[in-house]
């Protein structure tokens, strides 16, 4: 979707670090309060964009989708998958566990597996992902979860 | 009978495959699709195989049931974005195509125009989520009313041998909730690590909800086998069966690969919650009744064995 191709990329967080952090950044009346404030002021808005994308794309190499699911499939972006399957893997993974596509690459979805059973979340695997809303790429998606934009991405029950 | 009625009536179903052509006719899928007619329930109809242009899925499956077979008319998520995809469903329908299998599809880089770019607007499980809300509950994608919504029968595909092998049978589940009501897997060799994967798929009771059509291909030459070890993403072929298929002469070997699927079936219909196989002949049609001969599945033309 943008000018660069998914590529398979291994998170440079430890999964254990991931999850607890996350647990600081849930949605509370003060990061609602604060991140519509950041949103009415369009260079506040810009920097903090711009200082996400910098942070998750070294830490995870996000490309902005926009609607992020890393708190849920291991803290593996499956927007690095080429086919950007955000519903588990493919058929043409390799016996090695490598993606089919970059052979010298791990599948994000092996990766997302591992890292999600090590943590005690495997079954964060089972929900369901509705399709993506392309004009959200390039937003910030730090306040999309904190606006509930972002409370319908999965479900349990379809 | 259709395929949705032979699941329907729990006796032991065959489907096939048809590659359309690179060209403009449907006579070749025509000719095949009567040369299989006896012999199996319904047909796939592959959408650009390998990401290769081929003639489009819709129409070699429209020849599909002129020539008096079931169609199953694969539907990949590679070229189309969700607006294409739902038309299609919708096209197909009115035209009485009723089986509609579902997957995500190569990636381009494997065919034969690796510049293209890949859609994958939506995957496979948000595809039979679509297909299925569109079907049950009159809607499209955008929550727009249909009239009158279509009726369809879907599919799904699944690899049980490909890593996490720990999950394939929960993807399989994350399909089943989605709408798939038949699955067609990648092909067996190995029977024990299929065995291990049903087994998981009856533990979350997905055989009750979804029929699981083992795929099972008939080996022509040694040259066929590499092919598919080396170049194939998501094959799986154990080194005994690649030993065994060396070891006879090269002009047996087509003969060879009929009795290893045919003992394949076999074995794979005695497992429970199996409803039938999925044969992935395509290209080598005419050795649909020897392995179906072979495996005491049907014994004469159109006689169901069991």
């Amino acid at each position: 979707m943008t000018a660069a191709s998914p590529v398979p990329v291994h998170p440079r967080l430890s999964a254990r670090v991931a999850y607890r952090v996350q647990r600081v950044l849930r949605p509370t009346a003060g990061y609602r309060w604060l991140s519509a404030r950041i949103e009415a002021a369009g260079p506040v808005r810009a920097l903090f964009t711009g200082a996400e994308r910098q942070t998750k794309e070294a830490l995870f190499g996000c490309r902005m989708c926009g609607q992020c699911t890393l708190p849920v499939t291991g803290y593996v972006c499956p927007m690095g998958c080429p086919k950007e399957l955000r519903n588990g893997p493919c058929g043409g993974v390799s016996a090695d566990g490598s993606c089919e596509v970059y052979p010298d690459r791990r599948c994000v979805w092996v990766e997302a597996y591992d890292r999600a059973a090590q943590a005690g979340r495997a079954a964060d695997l089972r929900l369901l992902h509705r399709p993506i809303d392309h004009r959200r790429w390039g937003q910030s998606s730090w306040l999309n979860y904190w606006q509930g934009r972002d409370d319908d991405l999965w479900t349990g029950e379809p | 009978m259709s395929l949705r009625e032979r699941l329907a009536s729990g006796s032991f179903a065959v489907t096939a495959e048809i590659s359309p052509p690179r060209g403009a006719s449907t006579s070749k899928i025509t000719e095949t699709a009567a040369q299989l007619k006896d012999w199996v329930d319904a047909v796939n109809v592959t959408d650009n195989q390998g990401s290769n242009v081929r003639l489009a899925s819709w129409a070699g499956s429209l020849a599909v049931q002129r020539a008096g077979l079931d169609p199953v008319m694969q539907m990949t998520c590679r070229d189309r974005n969700r607006i294409a995809l739902q038309s299609d469903l919708l096209g197909a329908c009115a035209l009485g195509i009723r089986n509609i299998l579902v997957m995500t599809g190569d990636h381009p880089k494997f065919g034969d125009h690796p510049e293209a770019k890949p859609v994958f607007d939506l995957d496979s499980a948000q595809l039979l989520w679509t297909l299925r809300t569109m079907r049950d509950q009159h809607v499209l994608l955008s929550g727009r009313k249909l009239d009158p919504a279509p009726d369809c029968f879907l599919g799904a595909v699944e690899n049980p041998f490909a890593p996490p092998v720990p999950f394939r049978a929960e993807r399989l589940g994350k399909k089943v909730a989605a709408g798939a009501q038949f699955v067609q897997t990648q092909f067996v060799f190995d029977v024990p690590a299929f065995a291990r994967w049903m087994a998981q798929v009856r533990d979350l009771g997905l055989h009750e909800r979804c029929a699981v059509l083992a795929g099972v291909g008939a080996v022509r030459s040694v040259k066929a086998l590499d092919y598919m070890r080396n170049h194939v993403p998501g094959v799986d072929v154990p080194d005994g069966t690649y030993q065994r298929l060396r070891a006879v002469p090269p002009e047996k070997t087509a003969a060879e690969g009929v009795k290893l699927a045919a003992e394949i079936i076999q074995q794979v219909s005695e497992i429970p919650g199996v409803s039938g196989v999925h044969l992935l002949v395509a290209g080598n049609e005419r050795a649909v009744p020897d392995i179906l001969e072979g495996a005491g599945i049907r014994t004469t033309r159109g006689a169901d064995g069991r």
